[in-house]
């Protein structure tokens, strides 16, 4: 790692107020992703503020329609939470599935969208289920969210603080998980509120997208055979290691159908 | 930049300085000689540097010293009581799961995690092993690894 200094803040105002006095500082939530980023030079900030000591940031509440978890609840929380897994057993899974236990008491939910990692889980849940981003100046809606690789809406220094999901009446997330890492090679979550069906896709492309074909069949029949005969274009997907575009494509339609599956099971 | 903080080690109160990106690993290896903790892949995904932060495992080659200010950490080293091996330990010895042992610490510390994830309930084989995903046995020697768990399991649970 190179040199960097580390201050913890205690509130919003005080992050901010560190924030604005650094040259070119970088937040930490649970560090999951930025601290291997770190190590590997890849990244050079002048300061790194810790967000962990700030109470305000962490908590789930759960209404009759909505369920919102605060930026720095950890992975482990939400998946274990029995008001998220009564109220969207999707949302709950999909926490139980990033990374690994260890990984899952320090990761949280607004580290891993404000770094819209291509490959990571819950940028799928946002877009599948219409979840709002609030930062300590605005909200964001899910589609306006993600941009690119490693890129979303949020301006320099602005702070996501919680992430409200509206309470879908079915939902299911089918992730196709790298076997040594656990990130996303494709994961799928689909969800239907009254006419409104949503199909979130992760780990497939530059970031976050959904297919608005496989949501127009699937409003007329939520079924998994609604989806199979469905593929999208290959021509803007991931290629590496792990897979090829044209393996990731067919595994959107896959991991689609296992969701829907999921969703009405 | 250095930072200051306090911690409680293995039951011992530990005040200290070190530099901004000091990594929890790294000052429990190099500067309090507690070895026992390993570094394995140094990439996130191995668990051989797992601790237990308040009571819960996580790895601490991906952990800063300064984030551990006021916390209560856990290393092996702080397992076994007045001479006699926390009963995780002496079902590994028990049921010979380690082999050339350099996954062993993280092993043990990952595992007590799983019965206390579990307390009470009756551990079975799948979920012992699924919930092993963040460590990695390169002796592959992971049958006798997961008997282990499963036995200490029950004594825990009886504890």
């Amino acid at each position: 790692m190179y040199e960097f200094n580390y201050s913890k803040a205690s509130s919003v105002d005080e992050a901010k107020t560190l924030h604005g006095k650094s040259d070119d500082p970088k937040y930490m939530s649970g560090g999951m992703t930025l601290l291997p980023t770190l190590k590997q030079r890849l990244a050079q900030p002048s300061d790194v503020i810790d967000l962990a000591g700030i109470s305000e940031l962490v908590g789930i509440d759960v209404t009759s329609d909505t369920v919102t978890i605060k930026a720095m609840t950890p992975h482990a929380v939400v998946a274990s939470s029995p008001e998220v897994q009564k109220a969207i057993p999707a949302l709950a899974k999909l926490a139980g599935g990033i990374g690994d236990p260890m990984v899952r008491n320090r990761g949280t939910i607004g580290g891993s969208l404000a770094n819209s990692d291509p490959a990571a889980d819950y940028p799928a849940a946002v877009m599948g289920l219409n979840g709002t981003i609030h930062t300590d100046r605005r909200e964001i809606a899910a589609d306006d969210f993600f941009l690119g690789l490693f890129e979303t809406a949020l301006e320099d220094g602005e702070m996501i603080t919680s992430v409200s999901f509206p309470i879908p009446d079915k939902a299911g997330y089918m992730k196709f998980p790298n076997p040594a890492s656990r990130y996303c090679v494709v994961g799928v979550m689909v969800s239907q509120k009254g006419s409104d069906v949503r199909v979130g896709v992760t780990g497939a492309g530059g970031c976050a997208f959904r297919v608005p074909d496989m949501e127009a069949a699937l409003a007329s029949n939520f079924a998994p055979e609604a989806v199979a005969d469905i593929s999208i274009p290959d021509d803007d997907l991931n290629s590496d290691i792990h897979a090829s575009a044209e393996y990731r494509a067919h595994l959107v339609t896959v991991m689609a159908k296992r969701a829907v599956a999921e969703a009405i099971a | 930049m250095t930072v200051k903080f306090t911690m409680t080690i293995n039951g011992k109160e530990v005040q200290g300085e070190t530099e901004d990106r000091t990594l929890l690993v790294q000052y429990l290896r190099e500067h309090l000689g507690l070895t026992g903790t390993h570094v394995g892949c140094d990439t996130t995904q191995c668990g051989c540097c797992t601790v237990h932060v308040d009571g819960l495992p996580m790895k601490s080659c991906t952990m800063l010293t300064a984030q551990a200010d006021g916390k209560n950490i856990t290393t092996i080293e702080g397992l076994a009581k007045d001479g006699e091996l926390h009963p995780m330990q002496a079902a590994f010895r028990e049921n010979h799961a380690l082999q050339c042992g350099f996954c062993t610490p993280g092993m043990v510390m990952s595992s007590i995690g799983i019965v206390d994830r579990h307390k009470g309930e009756t551990l079975d084989e799948k979920t012992v092993r699924h919930e092993l995903e963040g460590n990695i046995c390169r002796c592959t020697g992971y049958h006798n690894i997961v008997k282990a768990v499963l036995a200490a399991s029950e004594v825990m649970n009886k504890a």
